[in-house]
Parts: structure tokens; C-alpha cells; sequence
């Protein structure tokens, strides 16, 4: 530096640069580790005791809750009954799912495989229902459905906005037009009728936030075009659960929706008597309807899939544990051997 | 004193008549003039329309004369231009114009998303570059706004001068600079400071050039030289029109009623500077972008790195691939819409709109075809550019806050102008640089000399310790040892050790604190303090230093704080020389007209005056200067001074008595890296000078276009039958951490190409080159002394001679590089900006390009800085390879904007592994395999993601409470998978854990769930079939969490598993230097990085490890002999004071005759390929 020094500086030909000391370290970066790149860091290192002992781990971790998954869902006792084939009688079933007069009650008997402990859930299944379809899917108002003064807000409700008469539908849009309508009636083996607990089936968050308590149904199903099930006029959406159900839409288009809870204990062998009314047209596009009756675990209901999938996952993280040790017991690797390094391997890179 | 009259004292000093004084730098015919009757010949028509009308600006500030005003911008965008010039920048990305596209289309009912959710993160992320785009324009402005506020002395009327922003300055405005101020605009030389108008000039900026040049007013002007001379000054200059030609100028100064021809020696340029000059008048003639310089600089491009472009290419796939998908979507779509739909009443088909109509379904498809394009949009992801451009901006910020790029000389920090081009400097294949200014400090240092065959100096050149200190730890070997071996260039290196070798040479390897004197690193206790005359050849030692104090064209300036003498001098060798001979007693204090005075202070102080009786000074083709001088006691002597080749050819008889020694010693400091100049003299009588003088007169005064000839040919008469003295060799010191830059770089395998505005000597001596090196040179005729206009009827003749001539010499060059057999053979190819400028036409440049390639280095000398530019082009395209430019000034602005990436070199952080580099620009982790695998994993890890989701929420129950999953649910829960499993892919591909990636890693993790919870608690309106989704089903339903678990571990499986396999069994360089830091493998082996080190460098030719290894040879050779000599030990004591083991070394060697062993004295093979034209007039 030209001020370093106090003999005679020489040639000023190369002295560059004014300015005094402070100003030039004005501009000098501030120290701070983060700014030089200094963090503290962790620098883990994959060795093979590190690899085995992670795939041995993760196989540990993954076989017990596949175990417990699995023995989850063997615990579940499910009655599932397909009934539209049978509920219909003749040729033309669209034709007399369609015909408002016709009789559609329909019988069926159930027998209980193994003891079902209470409560025991009754779903009803549909199946190659597009609930996922974006035409469906969008065809609602949620305004509408919490708010007694947005009856007027049918936005997006395409087609089933308002009556013929312009006067708008509440609750609208397709969801709610197409409402599953199909009732189930259960008898316990002789006689003693079972009672379906429709009460709670929805997401408490629906009922208090979404489905005013002042919010009554208005021209619903009162067009020329009758789409499922009616509503009561007098109880407001809040207590119309199975609606709040229905307008959950599923993802999948086969889906089960809850239709209610029997709250009594199901002995293995009991018989079980149903009494459906067959209301709900499927016939048109070949759908199929279940009746499922089951109990649930700590993980929900019957699903082997997720305890396979785990015992599947752990089991390769074994073979893999197995396989490294192999491996490395047969080709071992010196940690930080440079006879690694790529010019000492004949250039492998080049 | 009074100050005024200091300062008049000091002007009538730099009076001096230097024209009578130089022999050829002024030489100059009469003033040619001009046939009055047709005074515009040659400056008429297109091309010569300038015309300026000195001291009468006002007429130039409207038409027909307007030209513009010295206002510069360089910056990209104005007020007006910034909104519509960047949005275009910003939607030339096309994933940006996609989305633009997108959230377009979002308005319309095809959109599957809401139209905030489109344009919102468009908005933000084209926002973000913007702004980045204005900051670094506002940057550029501010720079510019600082040089255009700069001040300069202006004629205001009436000869007073005024202080005006330079901005302010218009065409025919008459200007005053001063000393070491730059030149506002392109000037007009009037009249300077010394009596006969000329000045000196530094044009580093420029053309890069180092050494001043001397410029020359017309005598008609001379006499303007105060400022009231100024009051009535008219004339006019008729000239070409703004080029960017820095080496020409043609034009008129008509002044009363006389024309007078001007040349490039009376034109001054803008950001050259003004040296060893008072002050001098000019009238501006090219103001702002008409000036040179300006019109050298292209317009700055907008750059777009590789990354980017090839990014660009990756999103057209994903495009093509998007595209696909949604086809196919579409078609699902139309053909379920035709078929299915109509009977899926719950839909209402018969009211459907045309977007499901049952009826039209191949309209539906395309309808559906708009929305799928958006939907599956997200393969395309937005945020791709600006987690990118967010990346470099912290880079930058991260560069410009980088400590160790912080110069403390200059306070200068580092300063990435643009952020765009970070990720470029990974993958730099050719280095382009300009030489002088950026590499070196362009400061000499005395450091040895050879006098009367006696070597002098014991301090070390750079290359010499290194090689010292490699030596010296190869035979010690001992861990822990002082000279740590790995590094050659380990400062942290005691200031003094001491080596011990194991035949007993001991090595002190002494770091010498900053020399205390600039310019002078000499230790030598025989010469020092009045020693010299001791020593039995003190007769030649004052001749010496005799030569040193007089023979130079310096001017001695006091100093009056500490009452020595400082020098201005041409060059900062001679600076070097004068400080030395003062150093040693010879001190230069005054110069008149005639006269050099000395003080010398041994054997007794006396002041000694020598007259000057002619002076021929250097220039590049006499490669010598000499001065003739009488002593005081009436003796005419001329000293000489020149390059060893020059000086060795002209010595007489009598004085070849230390040819042999000082050859020798010349040999070892050219190895050691310095500069060496031969110094000889010759004492003359009385009748021999007159004869001569008067023939030197004679051709002095001739007239006509051989009088240059003329006056090289008598001046060659007078400097023969020399007496050789003696040698000095000079450090030229390359700037700190520039040595070592350019040497890992080399070793990192980059190439390096010098384009230099300096001569061929100057260049070749940077360091680059080694002995032993083959240089191919390509040149032109010479065709430096032909006159403007010969030259331009010879050129057109014979353009198509030459080219043809060049490009024989280029295909020679290949042939022979391809022939080479030996392996290690290096080829240097050297070329001036003559034949280059014949070697990029069309037609030849691939022929040229081809034989650089093969070349270890490339050196352009005496290039313009359009041809930097042009060469930084022809590289970049011609080779497809990433090139970085280094520069340091204007000069350089074109190839700066024209490479890849422009930088200004400061040094690279110690302990990188140059070999890791080498996975840079191989691009090993940005190619295509690696992209195609990536995108493999990603499309595992969806179908992974996707079904085990599906399947576990099939139609069952999720929870014990009975409730079935609907698609809130389920999607939520695919998100989260989604989230967890593309985090801990991040992690498992990182390798360095600090806060900051925990923090970000784990943080967007934790944000997810912090988004659901509280996007769960907003409004049913807002937040649909998302409220409370957390809180009430997902969050206590055991299988949300052990989803994730399986889904996360299921998608990363693969990775990790080819990650451990390969790290295990097959890893990557980084992976293996990982482990040996980590185990502290090096701790225990000393010599590994040393030994990997110099595996892992590419084979390199060129810098300073290339010289090194040769030093290392020569010594080990030393060696041998010296072990094999060790049967009759030297007598000669060993552990002499000289500090470092190759003087101890070449002492005990040459004291014995030793025969150096032979691949020492590598000698330089020049080519014939060296093709001259004698042209003849």
C-alpha cells in the first residue's frame, strides 16, 4: 500500500488510488459467518454402517406398524351387500326405478359372520358414480347453504339454479339434486327392529359452520326434472345430515357415505333383516349399490392394503440391509481411499 | 517561497524542449501543408463529414452542426423503456409466456383453477425479476452519473477558465486537464505544459498498453499554452466521423488560413489519462458515445446463461410432454363425454354446457384439452426461474460480501454487476484475459543484476521460493514441517525457516517483510551501503550504476515531506532502475535542458553533472536505448541499455569479458521469472563523436520517408563496439493471488488466452510461457514506418497477399501441432492484432480457431479492443464452450460483454480443489442422463404418491368414527405425502447441514401444516371442504400420519438406495475428499493432497506451476550431481547467507563448473515459420 511506508516512495508512476482509510473501510464486508460462508454445518457422511443401519432401522420401524395395521384391519367385521340386481323386478328397471308409483321396497337378510361390537356403522356404496365429475363437483353454493339471506346466491349451480319460474332453488346445484335416496329399515333376528342412529353421521365442523340451523330447503325438487331424494321443508340443511353427507363429495367413483350408526352389540350367526326402498336410480348408468354394515378399528374400517404395503416397504428395506452387508463384506471400500478418486481410476470421467 | 511561486518555479522546470531531447518518439517533418486550393482532399463525402468549430461550442449545440453532448449511459433501460422493454425481457422465457398464457385463459370457465390463483404467483414472480433487473440498471445509472459529474476546466470567453460537469462538455469546447486526470472527451492536443506541446499519455484503459505515450500539439497551436491565450482562438477542424479505430485519426486543423494534416499523435482519447504532464489545452472533438472508446463498447446484451438456455430447453420438453398428457386426457375426455356422460343423469347431460356436452364431444375435448394444458400446468413450475434468480441474487450478494475478494489496497470489495451468470462460473472452459493491469501490478522491483560476471541479489522471485520450498520438503519429508509441501502457495509459512536438507545444504527460506522501499527488493550486503567499493571490479560497478542513474528519460520530482526524490518515468522499469541506483548511491536529482545531475554519495559524497549530448531513445523495434553523454572531466561516454540479444550482438572485442558469466546468470533469471535488460557502454573520443554527431544531424534534419530509416540506421552506427557491464533483472510483480488464480486454473484444465494490447516482449513475459515452450508466431509485414497513405495503397494491393501469406502460416502451424510426437511437447501461439485482424475474417477464422485449440496458449499482442471481442466471439461460438473475460478497464468492456461471463480477477479460495472444478465444466451434474433420471424418479415417486394414497382411502372408513374419506381428504392427504417425500429427497441429496438448510428443509414442512391449520380456520366461503380439515379428520386420524410415513419412506427408497450404492461403491470425487476430510485422513498422511494434487491437475504448460516443476527439475538435477559429488565435499562453506536453496545451490555449482544436466537449459525453439515481407518503398 502506497501509505505504508515512510521511506521514500519511488516511481509515482505506479501509485494508483486516493482517498483516506476510512472511506475505503466503509466498504470493506462486515464479518459475519453467514456472509463468508461459515456456518457451523453438519456434514453427514453415507457409510455403510450408516446405510444398514438406516434400511435396519426403517425395516423395524416399518414391520410392527404393518403388523399392527394388518391385525387392525382383521378386526373389522364387514357385511357388504349388493341388493340393486335383486331389488328390481322385470326387464325395464329404469323404467320403474323412474315410475314415481311404482313399488320399490325390497327385503333382504343378512347374517353376521363374527360378533360386531357396537357401534356398528351402516354405509350405503355406490359405484361408477362420477361425485368427482368438475360439472358435479362445482355445482353448489356455500354462501347459500350457511346464510338464510344468500338464497339468492346460486352462482355456479348450473342447471339446477332456480325453478322454471326463476325463483331460486335452495339448496342448489347438482350435489343436492342428485341426493341418495334409498332407506334402510333392520330387524334383529326375530323382529326386535334394530335402530339407526342418523344422528352425528357428519362432520360436526358441517353442521355448525356450513349448513345453517336457519337455513330451510326452498323448491328443492320441484322442477320437471326430478332428480334423488326430497327434503323436508320445515328442518333446516344443519339437521338434514344426510345431505351434509351426500355433499361431501367423493373422490373415487366407487364410495361408501355414511348412512347412520345401530348402536347394539351383533352376535356372530344373528340374522338381520332389512327393509330397503330401492328409490335411487343407478340403473341408467349401471352402477352398483351396496348395503355395507361394519365396525371400525383405531385405523377405520377394513383395508388390508395399508399393513401389506408396510410389511412390503420394511421387508425390502431387510433385503436391502442384507444385500449392502453382502456387498460390502465382499467388495469392501476404504473410507477416503484416494485410489478412488476419478484420475487414479484410469479417468473414468473422461 | 510563496506557493505561487513554487508553483511557477516547478512549470519553468517541465519546460523542457523534450522534442530535442528524443531522437524518434518526435520526430516529425515540418508541418505539412496543405495545398490551400484544395484543402479537403481525402476529407470530403461520407465518412468525413465532422467538422468542429474550436472555442465556439454554442455552434455546435444546434443544427446543422449539432453533435451530441458528452452525456454517457450505459444503462439498459430508461423510465419510459423499463416497464414494456423488461416485461418483453421477462416473457421471452417461455415459461413465463406459458403462464402468461394460463392466467389469461384462467378468466375464462375453462380454467380449472380460480384466476387469482394464476396470476397471483405470475405477478409475484415476474415482479421479483423486475425489480431485480431495476436495481441493477439503477446501479449502472449511478455509475455512470458518477463519471458524467466528474469536473473539468473549461474556456468560458474571454480566456477564463471555468470548473463544468463533464457532461456538460459540447464539441469545440476548450478544455484543461491536469495531471493524471482522465481526458473528458476525444481532444484535440493544443498545447501542454512543456514548451515544445507535447504530453504523456496512459492509455491502460483504453488498449491496456502500460507504457506512456508521448503526444505531440501542432506547432501552429503551441503558442496557446495559458489560459488568456485562449480569448481569441478560432479555428477549425475538419475530420472523420465517429469510429471506433483507436489507432486512427485523420483530419484538418485549418488555422489562420493555413491547413495543417493532423494524425492519432495530436488526438487525446476519452479515459486515457494524463502523465508526468502539468496540464494541457484540447478542444474536444468526439463527445460522449461518438468517442472512441464509447464506440468501441457493443451494446451491453442482455446474457442468458447456459443453465437458462438449456433450462429453456428442458421446459420445451416438459411442454411437449404436457402437451401430450393433456391430448391424451382430452381424448379420454371426449370419448367417456360421448359415450358416458349421456347417461349419467345426476349431471343433467341434456342441459349440459358446450364444455360437457354429450353431444359435441370432440368440442368438449378441446375445451377440455385449454383446461388440462392449465391443469397439469404445475409439470411446468412457475416458481422455476425465480427460486433460480433468487439463488443468484443471494450468490451475488454472497460474492459481493465475500471477505476474501475484498482488496485491501484499492477498498475495493468484489461486485457482481449481474446476477444472471453466477452459475456460468462453474462451467468456464476458456479464459480470456487482458493482460497487463488486471494480472499484473505493473510495478517493478529491483531485485538482482549480474555485474562483471558476478551474480548480485540474493533475494527470491516468487517462482524460486516456491520451487525452493517443494524441494526443500521432498527431501525432508518430515510431517508438521514449516514448508508445508501441499501448497505451494501456503502463506502461512514462518518468515523464516530454515531447511535442512540431508546432504547438508541448508535452505532459509526467508519471507521477506514488504520491501521497505517500492520498486527495490535488492539484498545484497556486498553492493549495499557504500560496499560496492570493496569489491575488486568496482570500476565496473560504477559504470553500472552509473548507467542506471543516467541513461533513462525520466524527470526527478522532489518530494518535500521526506526530502527525497521521486521519478516520473516512461516506464515503471526505468522508475525501478532510478530508485536503484539511488538505493545504491547514484542519486538522479535534477534534469535541464542538457544536463543529468547525480549525487553520489560513495566513495565521496559529490554531485556529479553529466551533459547529454544525444539521447536515442527505446522503442519497440530498436529494443535499446543509449545516451551519449559528456562527464565532468570532459568525457564522452555512451551508455546503453537493451535487451540481452541486442546488447550481445554489439559488443566489441574487448568487451565480451563477461559475456559468458552474464549470459549464464541472464539464463538463470529469465527461469526465475524476471525481466532482464543488458547494460553496456563505450567511451568515445573526441573526433569520433563529432563525425558522427554531424551525420546524426544530418539525418535529423533530413526530409522525406526514409529519414526515420535514416536516423535508425546512424543511430545503429554509433551503438556497436559496446562494453558489456553487466545485467539487472526486474519483478514484474503479478497482482496478489493472480499467480496462483491462473495456475489453478490451469491446473483445473481451463485454457488460457492472453489478448493484450501490449507488445509481443511484454506479453510473452507474463508468465504463461515457459522455457522450452514452442511458440508459433503468425504476423504481418511490418508496415509500422510506411506513412498513412503508402500504407493504405500497399494494404489494398497486397491485402490479398498477405491474407493468403497468414493463412499459409496458420495451416503450417496446424500440420506441424498434429505431427508433434512427443507427448509433452506445448505449443504457444502467437499473434498480433495485424494478421489477426486477417485471421478472424469469415473465411479463415476456423482455421485459426483450430490451431488455438491445439495450443496451450494463446497470446493476441497489440489487439484493439473490437478484436478482443471479436476473438471472445469467435471462442464462445467456434468452440460452444463457456468463456470467461477478465479485464480491468474500458478497453475491455467488449470482450467483457461478449464473453459468457466478464470478471475482474482477485484470487480463489485456498484450499478448493482445483480437480474438483473439472466436474464443472464437464457439466456432470446438469446433463442429460441425469436430468432423464431425475425426471424417472419423479414420475415414480407421483405413482407411488398417487396409488398407495388411493388404495388406502379406497371406500373404507378412515377413522374409528366411522366417516368415509371424501376428496378434501384425500387430497390433503396426497399433499402432505408430497411434501414430506419431495423435503427429504432435498435432504438425502444434500451433503452440508448448517441452520439454514435445516431451518428452510424442515421449515416448509412445518409451514404446510401451519398453512392447513390455518387455511382450516378461515371462512366455509374461503376455505370449502378445507375447513377444519386438520383439526377435526385428518389431524386425529391415526392413518393421516402413518400415510405420510409409508408414502415419504416408499418414495425415497429408490433414491437413498442408489445414493448409498453409489457413494458406497462408486463415489464421485467430492464424495471421496468428503470422507478423507472427515476422517482426518489427511492429518495423518501428509503428502496425500500433495501427491493427489498432482494427479489431479490437468497436465499443464502454462503459469507458474509449469515454471516451477521446470525449477524443480533444474534443481533436482543440481542435486544429483551435488550427491554424487559428495566423495570430495565442496570447500566452499555451505550455510552462507544466502537464503534459499537454489542460490546456495547455483553457487556451489557454478564455483565448481558444474555442467547443469541438459534438460535444464530447455532452449526456445522459434520457428520459421516466422515469415517476414520485406516491402520495399
Amino acid at each position: 500500500m502506497m501509505n505504508s511506508t515512510s521511506a521514500s516512495p519511488a516511481a509515482p508512476i505506479s501509485a494508483s488510488g486516493d482517498g483516506s482509510d476510512a472511506r475505503r473501510n466503509s466498504k470493506r464486508p462486515k464479518y459475519s459467518r453467514f456472509t463468508q460462508q461459515e456456518l457451523p454445518a453438519c456434514k453427514p457422511i453415507l457409510t455403510p454402517q450408516w446405510v444398514i443401519s438406516i434400511f435396519t432401522l426403517v425395516g423395524i420401524i416399518f414391520v410392527p406398524i404393518g403388523v399392527a395395521a394388518l391385525l387392525a384391519s382383521h378386526d373389522v367385521v364387514e357385511i357388504v351387500d349388493r341388493y340393486e340386481t335383486d331389488c328390481i323386478p322385470g326387464n325395464d328397471k329404469i323404467g320403474h326405478i323412474q315410475n314415481p308409483t311404482s313399488n320399490k321396497t325390497c327385503i333382504r337378510v343378512l347374517t353376521v359372520p363374527k360378533d360386531m361390537d357396537k357401534p356398528v356403522y351402516v354405509y350405503y356404496q355406490l359405484d361408477n358414480f362420477y361425485q368427482n365429475h368438475r360439472r358435479y363437483v362445482k355445482s353448489r353454493n356455500d354462501q347459500q347453504l350457511r346464510d338464510k339471506n344468500k338464497a339468492n346466491e346460486t352462482s355456479g349451480c348450473d342447471p339446477e339454479k332456480t325453478t322454471a319460474n326463476g325463483v331460486p332453488i335452495v339448496p342448489c346445484g347438482l350435489i343436492a339434486w342428485s341426493l341418495f335416496n334409498d332407506t334402510y329399515n333392520f330387524t334383529h333376528n326375530n323382529g326386535k327392529a334394530l335402530t339407526v342412529n342418523k344422528k352425528d353421521i357428519s362432520w360436526k365442523s358441517d353442521r355448525n359452520h356450513k349448513f345453517g340451523s336457519d337455513v330451510f330447503p326452498k323448491n328443492f325438487q320441484n322442477g320437471a326434472l326430478i332428480g334423488g331424494g326430497k327434503l323436508n321443508p320445515k328442518i333446516p340443511l344443519s339437521e338434514q345430515e344426510d345431505l351434509i353427507v351426500w355433499m361431501r363429495t367423493a373422490a373415487l367413483p366407487t364410495f361408501r357415505k355414511l348412512y347412520g350408526r345401530i348402536e347394539v352389540d351383533l352376535k356372530e350367526n344373528d340374522t338381520i333383516t332389512v327393509v330397503l326402498e330401492n328409490n335411487y336410480n343407478t340403473y341408467t348408468f349401471g352402477g352398483k349399490k351396496k348395503l355395507v354394515l361394519s365396525t371400525t378399528s383405531w385405523l377405520g374400517g377394513k383395508n388390508d392394503f395399508l399393513g401389506i404395503a408396510y410389511l412390503s416397504i420394511g421387508g425390502v428395506c431387510f433385503f436391502l440391509a442384507t444385500l449392502f452387508t453382502v456387498v460390502y463384506l465382499l467388495k469392501p471400500r476404504k473410507l477416503g481411499d484416494p485410489s478412488y478418486l476419478s484420475w487414479n481410476n484410469n479417468r473414468l470421467m473422461q | 517561497m510563496t506557493r505561487a511561486e513554487k508553483i511557477r518555479d516547478k512549470l519553468r522546470r517541465e519546460k523542457l524542449r523534450w522534442s530535442k531531447i528524443y531522437t524518434f518518439n518526435c520526430a516529425r517533418a515540418n508541418p505539412e501543408l496543405i495545398d490551400f486550393a484544395n484543402p479537403f482532399n481525402g476529407l470530403q463525402g461520407p465518412g468525413f463529414s465532422r467538422k468542429v468549430q474550436c472555442n465556439q461550442p454554442s455552434l455546435h449545440r444546434r443544427k446543422p452542426l449539432h453533435y451530441p453532448s458528452n452525456y454517457i449511459s450505459t444503462t439498459k433501460y430508461n423510465i419510459i423503456t423499463f416497464l414494456p422493454k423488461a416485461i418483453f425481457e421477462q416473457f421471452r422465457r417461455v415459461a413465463n409466456l406459458y403462464f402468461l398464457l394460463a392466467a389469461v385463459l384462467s378468466l375464462t370457465p375453462i380454467a380449472p383453477f380460480s384466476a387469482v390463483s394464476m396470476i397471483a404467483p405470475l405477478a409475484f414472480v415476474v415482479g421479483l425479476s423486475m425489480a431485480k433487473e431495476a436495481v441493477e440498471d439503477w446501479r449502472r445509472f449511478m455509475q455512470d452519473m458518477k463519471v458524467n459529474k466528474r469536473k473539468v476546466s473549461i474556456h468560458k470567453g474571454d480566456g477564463n477558465f471555468y470548473y463544468k460537469k463533464w457532461h456538460k462538455i459540447f464539441v469545440g469546447d476548450v478544455v484543461k486537464v491536469e495531471k493524471d486526470h482522465f481526458f473528458p472527451a476525444d481532444l484535440l492536443l493544443l498545447s501542454s505544459s512543456y514548451e515544445d506541446g507535447i504530453c504523456y499519455v496512459e492509455t491502460m484503459n483504453l488498449d491496456g498498453e502500460t507504457n506512456l505515450k508521448v503526444k505531440r500539439a501542432l506547432d501552429v497551436t503551441l503558442h496557446f499554452d495559458e489560459d488568456k491565450t485562449f480569448k481569441d482562438f478560432y479555428a477549425t477542424i475538419r475530420c472523420e466521423d465517429p469510429n471506433p479505430s483507436l489507432y486512427t485519426f485523420v483530419g484538418n486543423l485549418e488555422y489562420e488560413k493555413q491547413v495543417c494534416s493532423l494524425d492519432p499523435n495530436q488526438i487525446l482519447l476519452r479515459d486515457s489519462k494524463l502523465r508526468n504532464t502539468s496540464y494541457i489545452y484540447g478542444v474536444v472533438i468526439f463527445t460522449g458515445h461518438d468517442s472512441k472508446v464509447m464506440q468501441n463498447s457493443t451494446e451491453s446484451p442482455s446474457k442468458r446463461s447456459s443453465i437458462e438456455k438449456k433450462m429453456d430447453y428442458i421446459i420445451y420438453i416438459l411442454f411437449t410432454l404436457l402437451v401430450l398428457i393433456s391430448l391424451i386426457s382430452s381424448i379420454g375426455y371426449a370419448v367417456y363425454t360421448k359415450f358416458g356422460m349421456r347417461n349419467w343423469w345426476y349431471l343433467q347431460p341434456e342441459n349440459a354446457s358446450t364444455l360437457y356436452n354429450p353431444l359435441m364431444p370432440a368440442l368438449s375435448g378441446i375445451f377440455h384439452l385449454v383446461t388440462a394444458l392449465i391443469m397439469y400446468g404445475y409439470l411446468i413450475p412457475v416458481s422455476l426461474y425465480v427460486s433460480i434468480e433468487v439463488v443468484k441474487v443471494l450468490q451475488a450478494m454472497f460474492i459481493n460480501q465475500d471477505i476474501q475478494m475484498y482488496d485491501e489496497d484499492t477498498g475495493k470489495p468484489a461486485e457482481a454487476r449481474t446476477s444472471n451468470l453466477n452459475e456460468e462460473l462453474g462451467q468456464v472452459d476458456t479464459i480470456l484475459s487482458d493482460k497487463t493491469g488486471t494480472l499484473t501490478c505493473n510495478q517493478m522491483d529491483f531485485l538482482k543484476c549480474s555485474i562483471a560476471g558476478v551474480s548480485y541479489g540474493v533475494g527470491s522471485s516468487e517462482v524460486e521460493i516456491a520451487a525452493a520450498k517443494h524441494i526443500a520438503s521432498e527431501f525432508s519429508g518430515s510431517p508438521g514441517h514449516n514448508c508445508f509441501p501441499a501448497d505451494y502457495w501456503d502463506n502461512n509459512v514462518d518468515d523464516s525457516s530454515v531447511i535442512q536438507l540431508e546432504d547438508g545444504i541448508t535452505c532459509k527460506v526467508v519471507k521477506d517483510p514488504k520491501p521497505k522501499i517500492k520498486g527495490f527488493s535488492f539484498e545484497d550486503d556486498r553492493l549495499m551501503q557504500g560496499n560496492w567499493v570493496k569489491e575488486p571490479s568496482r570500476g565496473t560497478l560504477q559504470m553500472f550504476f552509473r548507467v542506471l542513474a543516467v541513461c533513462h528519460t525520466a524527470i526527478p520530482e522532489h518530494d518535500e515531506e521526506n526530502g527525497t526524490f521521486t521519478y516520473e518515468a516512461e516506464s515503471p522499469d526505468e522508475g525501478a532502475f532510478l530508485v536503484a541506483a539511488r538505493e545504491f548511491g547514484f542519486e538522479f536529482f535534477k534534469r535541464t535542458q542538457s544536463s543529468v545531475f547525480i549525487r553520489e554519495s560513495y566513495p565521496n559524497p559529490l554531485e556529479r553533472e553529466f551533459k547529454i549530448l544525444n539521447l536515442l531513445e527505446f522503442n519497440s523495434k530498436r529494443k535499446r536505448m543509449s545516451v551519449i553523454v559528456r562527464d565532468d572531466s570532459g568525457q564522452i561516454i555512451l551508455f546503453c541499455k537493451g535487451a540481452d540479444s541486442i546488447i550481445f550482438d554489439r559488443l566489441s572485442k574487448n568487451g565480451k569479458m563477461y559475456e559468458a558469466d552474464t549470459m549464464k546468470h541472464l539464463n538463470e533469471f529469465g527461469e526465475a521469472g524476471l525481466r532482464t535488460l543488458a547494460l553496456a557502454y563505450k567511451v568515445l573520443d573526441e573526433s569520433e563523436y563529432s563525425t558522427w554527431n554531424a551525420e546524426f544531424l544530418r539525418a535529423k534534419t533530413a526530409i522525406g520517408l526514409d529519414r526515420d530509416a535514416q536516423l535508425e540506421q546512424v543511430a545503429d552506427l554509433m551503438e556497436r563496439e559496446l562494453v558489456l557491464i553487466g545485467a539487472t533483472a526486474v519483478e514484474d510483480k503479478l497482482q496478489k493471488g493472480v499467480p496462483q488464480c491462473i495456475d489453478k486454473l490451469a491446473q483445473a484444465g481451463l485454457k488460457i488466452w492472453l489478448l493484450t494490447g501490449d507488445k509481443m516482449e511484454t506479453a510473452v513475459n507474463i508468465g504463461l510461457l515457459r522455457l522450452g515452450l514452442k511458440q508459433i508466431s503468425i504476423s504481418t509485414m511490418n508496415t509500422d514506418f510506411l506513412d498513412q497513405d503508402a500504407k493504405k495503397a500497399f494494404l489494398s494491393c497486397l491485402e490479398q497477399n498477405i491474407k493468403d501469406n497468414i493463412l499459409l502460416q496458420i495451416t503450417n502451424a496446424s500440420r506441424m501441432v498434429k505431427l508433434e510426437k512427443d507427448p509433452h511437447a506445448a505449443f504457444a501461439l502467437i499473434i498480433d492484432g495485424k494478421a489477426l485482424s486477417y485471421a478472424l475474417e469469415d473465411d479463415m477464422k476456423h482455421h485459426f480457431l483450430g490451431l488455438a485449440v491445439d495450443c496451450a496458449s494463446v497470446i493476441c499482442c497489440r489487439v484493439s479492443p473490437k478484436q478482443k471481442a471479436l476473438v471472445t466471439r469467435l471462442v464462445k461460438e467456434g468452440t460452444g464452450k463457456t468463456t470467461l473475460a477478465i479485464g480491468d478497464g474500458a478497453n475491455d468492456v467488449g470482450m467483457i460483454q461478449e464473453a459468457d461471463i466478464g470478471v475482474g480477477i482477485s484470487g480463489v479460495e485456498g484450499m478448493q480443489f482445483p480437480a474438483l472444478y473439472q466436474q464443472g465444466p464437464k457439466n456432470l451434474f446438469f446433463d442429460w442422463s441425469r436430468i432423464i433420471a431425475w425426471t424417472a424418479n419423479g414420475l415414480y415417486s407421483s405413482i407411488v404418491v398417487f396409488f398407495i394414497n388411493i388404495s388406502i382411502f379406497y371406500d373404507q372408513a378412515f377413522q374409528s368414527e366411522g366417516q368415509t374419506a371424501d376428496m378434501a381428504a384425500m387430497g390433503t392427504t396426497m399433499f402432505t405425502c408430497i411434501i414430506w417425500a419431495v423435503n427429504l429427497q432435498i435432504a438425502l441429496t444434500m451433503s452440508h447441514f448448517t441452520w439454514i438448510q435445516h431451518l428452510f428443509v424442515w421449515g416448509s414442512v412445518s409451514t404446510w401444516y401451519l398453512f392447513l391449520f390455518g387455511y382450516g380456520f378461515m371462512s366455509p366461503v374461503i376455505s370449502g371442504n378445507a375447513f377444519h380439515i386438520l383439526i377435526e379428520s385428518l389431524g386425529p386420524a391415526p392413518i393421516y400420519w402413518i400415510t405420510t410415513f409409508l408414502v415419504a419412506a416408499a418414495c425415497n427408497l429408490p433414491y437413498f438406495a442408489h445414493l448409498s450404492y453409489q457413494r458406497l461403491f462408486y463415489p464421485l470425487d467430492h464424495h471421496v475428499i468428503q470422507e478423507i476430510k472427515y476422517f482426518k485422513k489427511d492429518l495423518t498422511d501428509e503428502q496425500m493432497w500433495t501427491r493427489e494434487r498432482s494427479k489431479a491437475r490437468q497436465e499443464t504448460k502454462i503459469g507458474f506451476t509449469a515454471r516451477v516443476d521446470a525449477k524443480i527439475r533444474q534443481l533436482k538435477g543440481k542435486l544429483q550431481k551435488k550427491t554424487s559429488n559428495l566423495f570430495n565435499p565442496p570447500k566452499h562453506e555451505i550455510n552462507l547467507p544466502p537464503p534459499c536453496i537454489y542460490s546456495t545451490a547455483n553457487l556451489a555449482f557454478s564455483r565448481q563448473n558444474f555442467i547443469a544436466s541438459p534438460n535444464l537449459h530447455q532452449v526456445e525453439t522459434p520457428l520459421p515459420l516466422h515469415l517476414e515481407m520485406k516491402v520495399k518503398n
